[in-house]
């Protein structure tokens, strides 16, 4: 598994993803989606596995980078390490700053790991399922995928529909790609080849997060002080080792599904914790186990997304989704094909996950001091050039200054989508899924003759389409029972 | 947090036409029902060519669902109002505005004197008050992406102004 990665041009590229990740997981409002957006038209240079492996380990690495700030400025550095405030800070707050972010290093890894394995075995068994998927089980399998996200994401579920379904309308711009008519072009000759995955994403995380961070200037963080991480005592591993197992297990089984994967998975690994634990009242002032459940559960969710993603070609996060990107613009086209025709580029990625895992800990135990001041860089200083960076990676890609005023709006579009509870992840998932959704219907319909009862004779079809209609009813049954 | 509760006070008695949750819908519709109409104008494929659906029929379909959906959470929120958003600030619009500068000289003069343009404004509004710190975000910093770009990843940016002295 790990042979692919014994060259040094690898090696080079994991060792600057993790710690790439890491800066970026510590600064809040950025974090790996945001991060591995801005960085996906650099990976143009770089061959494909060497960009997916940069992309991963910017995720594994990012996810653990958020806890940091959580520990020590009570603001999650990524959405995913939200959990980890709730003990984190206040534990940072009574002179344990080293040990908190001790048994974050530690459960992290421990989670991450834990997902690497779930994903080495458990990916080729989805893929070789997948073997028996025709066009109408795709169909139905994208439309699953889609109705997730307003189950288990965050936000109001029908916001979140709705944001998918822009998407999705996005990804019809310019040709249909059966009869070369034109849609919503309206005459503008750069829109007939259609809307690039990479100025929406930049713009609906980089650009957005900027209107964002321009909101909220007059925020003062206060950062606890850090001496040095301390590794967990043998009487913290007595009273974790269940906690980061069962988090672990939590994580890696929400990240397989298709959403929002780590931070669910922490608030679920937390809560889990709280439940479990014989000292529940601790939980909030400080209690290791509950920085434990939720690091552990949100580094699981990292492998667990990957699943869905290599196996399926449906992203299981927002990170994954970009992560798609990076592997659609690099001609690689996941699914079970991508098992049988590369399995070495596979085995890239899982080892790369890997070694990822390991390198943040490292990483993270001996530098989180030094990370830690990456958090005084003041806004005004690193918008901007965030600013610069994401304008001129997004011209680069086909040397076109209309996707940067795309970016542009896309950036807008995205703060008010946030502002008034939209998520702009299903945009993207959306975006991604939307010729796969179309596409596949079409030729079911051609398939079928134009029948649509027919979609309900196909059992494989027929089960994901009782899953969507059970992931639209769940979050209404959950309304009606609070 | 008084603040807050003034707003929320204030925001009950608005009239629903200023209250968020119908201004959102709104638009939502507005641009939707827009797009909605433009897709009766796309070319129709003659039935022997026609695959399955027509072209225009999917992009119908969201449409449709979009404003179906949007419907909903406006009648959701009838009952149920959202939470009430704090006003916006001036360093938004000043970024908006950058925005606007920046779309305007990248059009008209030269692309990276627009981007150094709109990191000296908004660094300068959002409160960098120091020489150093300005001519680092709008001239060092540029130059090295620049450098980047033009020498490793061999990217030719579009002429203008200032690129046309490094190009000729």
């Amino acid at each position: 598994m790990l042979i692919p990665l014994f060259s040094s041009k690898l090696l080079i590229v994991l060792i600057l993803g993790t710690l790439f990740g890491l800066v970026l997981g510590v600064l809040p409002g950025l974090g790996p989606t945001t991060g591995g957006a801005l960085i996906l038209p650099f990976t143009m240079t770089l061959d494909p596995l060497s960009a997916i492996v940069l992309l991963t380990s910017i995720y594994c690495a990012g996810t653990y980078g958020g806890a940091i700030t959580a520990v020590l400025i009570n603001t999650p550095g990524t959405p995913a390490a939200a959990a980890t405030c709730l003990d984190g800070y206040p534990l940072a707050q009574k002179g344990e700053a080293g040990r908190a972010l001790g048994m974050a290093t530690v459960s992290s890894t421990v989670g991450g790991i834990f997902s690497v394995i779930i994903l080495v075995f458990f990916a080729p068994v989805l893929a070789k399922l997948a073997y028996e998927f025709g066009q109408p089980e795709y169909f139905a399998l994208a439309i699953f995928g889609l109705t997730m996200l307003s189950s288990i994401g965050e936000g109001s579920p029908i916001k979140n529909l709705i944001a998918g379904a822009f998407g999705i309308l996005i990804s019809t711009i310019g040709k249909d790609f059966m009869t070369s008519i034109d849609r919503f072009t309206y005459g503008i000759n750069e829109l007939s080849v259609g809307i690039g995955f990479i100025p929406v994403v930049v713009g609906l995380f980089a650009i957005s997060e900027m209107l964002t961070q321009s909101t909220l200037l007059d925020q003062v963080f206060k950062r606890v002080a850090l001496k040095a991480i301390k590794l967990p005592t043998k009487d913290d591993y007595k009273k974790t080792w269940k906690t980061i197992l069962r988090s672990s297990g939590i994580g890696s089984f929400i990240g397989v599904l298709p959403a929002e994967g780590g931070t669910v998975a922490s608030l679920i690994g937390y809560s889990e914790a709280k439940r479990f634990s014989k000292n529940p009242e601790e939980f909030g002032k400080g209690s290791i186990e509950g920085i434990a459940g939720a690091e552990a559960a949100n580094n699981a969710a990292t492998g667990g997304a990957m699943v869905p993603t290599l196996a399926l070609g449906i992203p299981g996060s927002a990170t994954t989704a970009v992560i798609l990107t990076g592997l659609i613009i690099h001609g690689v086209r996941p699914g079970p094909d991508l098992f049988r025709e590369q399995p070495e580029f596979l085995y890239g990625i899982f080892g790369a996950m890997l070694i990822a895992n390991i390198l943040f800990f490292i990483f993270g135990f001996f530098g989180a001091k030094i990370f830690a001041r990456i958090t005084l860089v003041p806004n005004k200083i690193l918008w901007p050039m965030i600013f610069t960076v994401s304008v001129c990676g997004t011209y680069s890609l086909s040397q076109s200054i209309i996707d940067v005023w795309i970016m542009l709006l896309f950036g807008v579009i995205g703060f008010f989508m946030r502002r008034f509870g939209f998520s702009v992840v299903p945009v993207i998932i959306g975006l991604i899924l939307g010729e796969l959704v179309e596409g596949t219907l079409r030729q079911s319909l051609v398939i079928f003759d134009g029948n649509w009862l027919m979609f309900l004779t196909r059992p494989i079809a027929l089960t994901f389409f009782i899953l969507s209609l059970i992931a639209l009813t769940f979050p209404l049954l959950k309304r009606k029972k609070k | 947090m008084n603040n807050v509760r003034k707003q929320k006070r204030a925001n009950k008695s608005l009239p629903f036409f200023f209250k968020d949750e119908f201004r959102v819908s709104f638009i939502i519709i507005f641009i939707s029902i827009i797009l909605l109409i433009s897709t009766f104008s796309f070319d129709i494929v003659p039935p022997i060519l026609n695959r399955g659906i027509q072209p225009a029929t999917f992009p119908k379909a969201l449409l449709v669902l979009i404003i179906s959906l949007t419907l909903i959470i406006y009648y959701l929120s009838i009952n149920k109002p959202w939470d009430v958003k704090k006003k916006l600030p001036k360093n938004f619009f000043l970024t908006l505005f950058g925005f606007l500068i920046f779309i305007i000289v990248s059009k008209t003069l030269d692309f990276f004197l627009a981007i150094s343009v709109l990191s000296i404004f908004i660094s300068y509004n959002w409160g960098e008050r120091r020489i150093l710190y300005l001519i680092l975000v709008s001239i060092i910093f540029p130059i090295l992406v620049f450098i980047f770009f033009e020498t490793i990843l061999g990217l030719r940016f579009p002429p203008g102004i200032i690129t046309n002295l490094y190009y000729y």
